[in-house]
């Protein structure tokens, strides 16, 4: 196989008929792939928006014969989903504003070779990556702090976390060290060399670590069902959690489990559910996909 | 003259310039430098605060995990018990259920799951059409941003024996009727299945990083000499990702303990709990649920030092491979 390789003009390489078969194979097995991650999506969505009538005759659709708002509106009518979401919004925005400001500016100060105490500090932040409390001391703290059932209890404890804070911190020692020495030429002091000269030349380490502290407030159910008590302040998760699985038919046997006040909600209902709950998430990851790639890749090279 | 020079030299706090003449420099004071830098350790305290009273005030609260503690008496009232709690927590039959059930997910997903982001790295290298390759990377890595609420809800809306599609496809095919959702027996498959499907994509990432290092004149001089596919695989390919490949080892062998509770928490119920209970589910519905808070903190504290000792065994082990390690 390997003889057939032939080169011409020392650049192109001619493929033998064997390695395009194999070729072939790859690109449909990569196509399978990325179906089948999305093809679940593109099921419940379409589904949320076809009759219930559809759902229970056709096995599989991708686009709906009729298209119905029904399952929305009654979604929204009964579930205060749209409570859900409004919530989730405000505590992912509140939580990364936090989050970014507390994480940025500890970063810094551990960025600069010169700074005294800074290997003091680092090792305080990489015990904490080897060792925790856990879950039960950090409830029993969290809740002496009088931080129960608000969403405080929820921002908090997360404001920095040491892998971000970590790939910050690499990304301001990236910044030149002359921009530093020419801003005290200039008499600034540290504080207005961060604020105007570092914090404007960090748009991607800022878009990419606001991008992993948002996701994580927008998908976080656990914390959220510790701490929050009313019911007014769940987050979307909590509320799709509750009207798909607490009341699903996950089995004849198991019904009899299951606390059923009433019917279960029909199945275009529970699709409109996820699809709310996803839809959000779906519209905004294309225009971020770029800066999460960043992030990673800054992150997995080792510092 | 050069003898005098080189004395001046290993004098501690002079320096020799380049025309022989020594100089005195002077290390400013601790106090001199954090008052010129005052706004440094201004930036910096909000952090060290947060890590104090959120990282290592609960540290501190594991002590609970060596009392008896009643809400009455509070945490310096209650008596102490020594080691009482780990004792109580070893000889429960419900240790060995969870150590088995937390192994036997861990080990599966390292079996199956470790795997499945390396392979799909090399089947994405070799696609040469970049469109191509951006719109599988784009598709792949959508599942890695939804939350497990929403995983745990396409999985029941699939597999589900009234309605689901998945379930009427296998149904079909085989005639199978395994209620997956329900049957123990199922309940590991379900999970790494899960972990396969949303993080398999997102794992590419690192790998695909390293791989975007290589010299590609490596693949063109190695095809100029006769190697085939499988060759330029076995001998430019790996080996390019073989320090990631170890360090993401590290990493899930240091996290042998953490089953993401928020998934198994999500999928469990009540006819699956015999192959569902974890430590981390354990400890909460021993600890938030019913309230025995020194129990659950002794559990989760054997936990914690178990997953501390795997983290730095294995990074020791890397270390001796000749590999970087992480700490």
């Amino acid at each position: 196989m390997a003889k057939e390789h032939v080169v011409k003009n020392g650049a192109k390489v001619k493929k033998s008929l064997g390695d395009r078969i194999v070729d072939v194979i790859i690109y449909g097995v990569l196509g399978l792939i990325a179906l089948s991650t999305v093809l679940p999506f593109l099921y419940v969505i379409a589904g949320s928006f076809a009759t219930e009538k559809e759902l229970t005759e056709k096995a599989f659709f991708i686009i709906p014969e009729t298209w119905s708002l029904n399952a929305y509106q009654y979604a929204i009518r009964t579930n205060n989903i749209l409570r859900g979401l409004k919530n989730s919004v405000f505590l992912t925005i509140m939580g990364t504003v936090m989050c970014m400001l507390f994480s940025m500016s500890f970063a810094y100060p551990l960025s600069k070779a010169h700074f005294r105490g800074r290997n003091w500090i680092m090792n305080l932040v990489i015990v904490t990556m080897l060792f925790s409390g856990g879950m039960i001391p950090s409830y029993m703290v969290i809740t002496a702090y009088g931080l129960y059932d608000s969403y405080w209890a929820l921002v908090l404890p997360a404001l920095i976390n040491p892998f971000n804070m970590i790939i910050i911190k690499k990304f301001f020692s990236g910044l030149p060290v002359e921009l530093d020495e020419a801003s005290y030429m200039d008499g600034a002091n540290d504080m207005q060399i961060f604020v105007k000269v570092a914090l404007p030349l960090s748009k991607p380490v800022i878009a990419s670590i606001s991008l992993f502290y948002g996701v994580g407030f927008w998908n976080d159910y656990f914390n959220a069902m510790i701490y929050l008590q009313t019911p007014e302040k769940f987050p979307v998760q909590i509320q799709l959690r509750s009207i798909i699985l607490l009341s699903s038919k996950v089995s004849e046997a198991a019904m009899d489990f299951y606390d059923l006040n009433g019917a279960p909600p029909d199945k275009a209902v529970k699709m409109a559910c996820t699809a709310i709950a996803t839809i959000p998430i779906l519209c905004v990851y294309p225009f971020v996909q770029k800066y999460f790639t960043k992030g990673v890749m800054v992150g997995a090279v080792k510092g | 003259m050069a003898k005098a020079k080189a004395k001046v030299k290993n004098k501690k706090g002079y320096i020799t310039l380049q025309d022989g003449r020594t100089m005195r420099v002077q290390r400013m004071s601790t106090w001199q430098y954090v008052v010129q830098h005052k706004w440094l350790y201004f930036l910096l305290l909000p952090g060290v605060i947060y890590f104090i009273m959120f990282r290592y005030v609960p540290m501190g609260g594991l002590i609970i995990a060596f009392k008896e503690y009643s809400p009455f008496q509070g945490i310096w009232k209650s008596p102490w018990v020594g080691f009482g709690q780990f004792q109580k927590f070893f000889s429960t039959n419900d240790f060995g259920r969870l150590l088995t059930n937390t192994l036997g997910i861990s080990l599966l997903q390292l079996v199956l799951f470790f795997p499945a982001p390396i392979i799909l790295s090399l089947f994405l290298n070799e696609v040469r059409h970049n469109g191509y390759k951006r719109l599988v990377q784009t598709l792949v890595y959508v599942p890695h941003f939804v939350s497990w609420v929403i995983v745990a809800s396409l999985t029941y809306q699939l597999f589900n024996v009234t309605d689901g599609i998945i379930y009427q496809i296998i149904k079909a095919l085989t005639g199978n009727t395994v209620d997956v959702l329900s049957q123990a027996s199922c309940f590991w498959g379900l999970i790494v299945g899960q972990d396969i499907w949303r993080e398999t994509g997102y794992g590419t990432i690192v790998f695909l990083a390293a791989l975007a290092g290589v010299d590609q004149e490596l693949y063109e001089a190695a095809r100029v000499d006769g190697a085939g596919r499988w060759r330029l695989m076995w001998h430019i390919t790996l080996p390019a990702i073989r320090g990631t490949i170890v360090m993401m080892f590290i990493l899930r062998v240091g996290g042998l303990l953490n089953t993401g509770y928020e998934q198994i928490f999500l999928m469990r119920n009540d006819l699956n709990v015999a192959r569902a209970e974890v430590f981390d589910t354990y400890i909460y519905l021993k600890g938030i649920k019913s309230g025995q808070y020194s129990f659950s903190s002794a559990a989760g504290m054997f936990k914690s030092i178990v997953g501390m000792t795997l983290v730095l065994i294995s990074d020791r082990v890397a270390k001796l491979c000749g590999e970087s390690g992480i700490y």
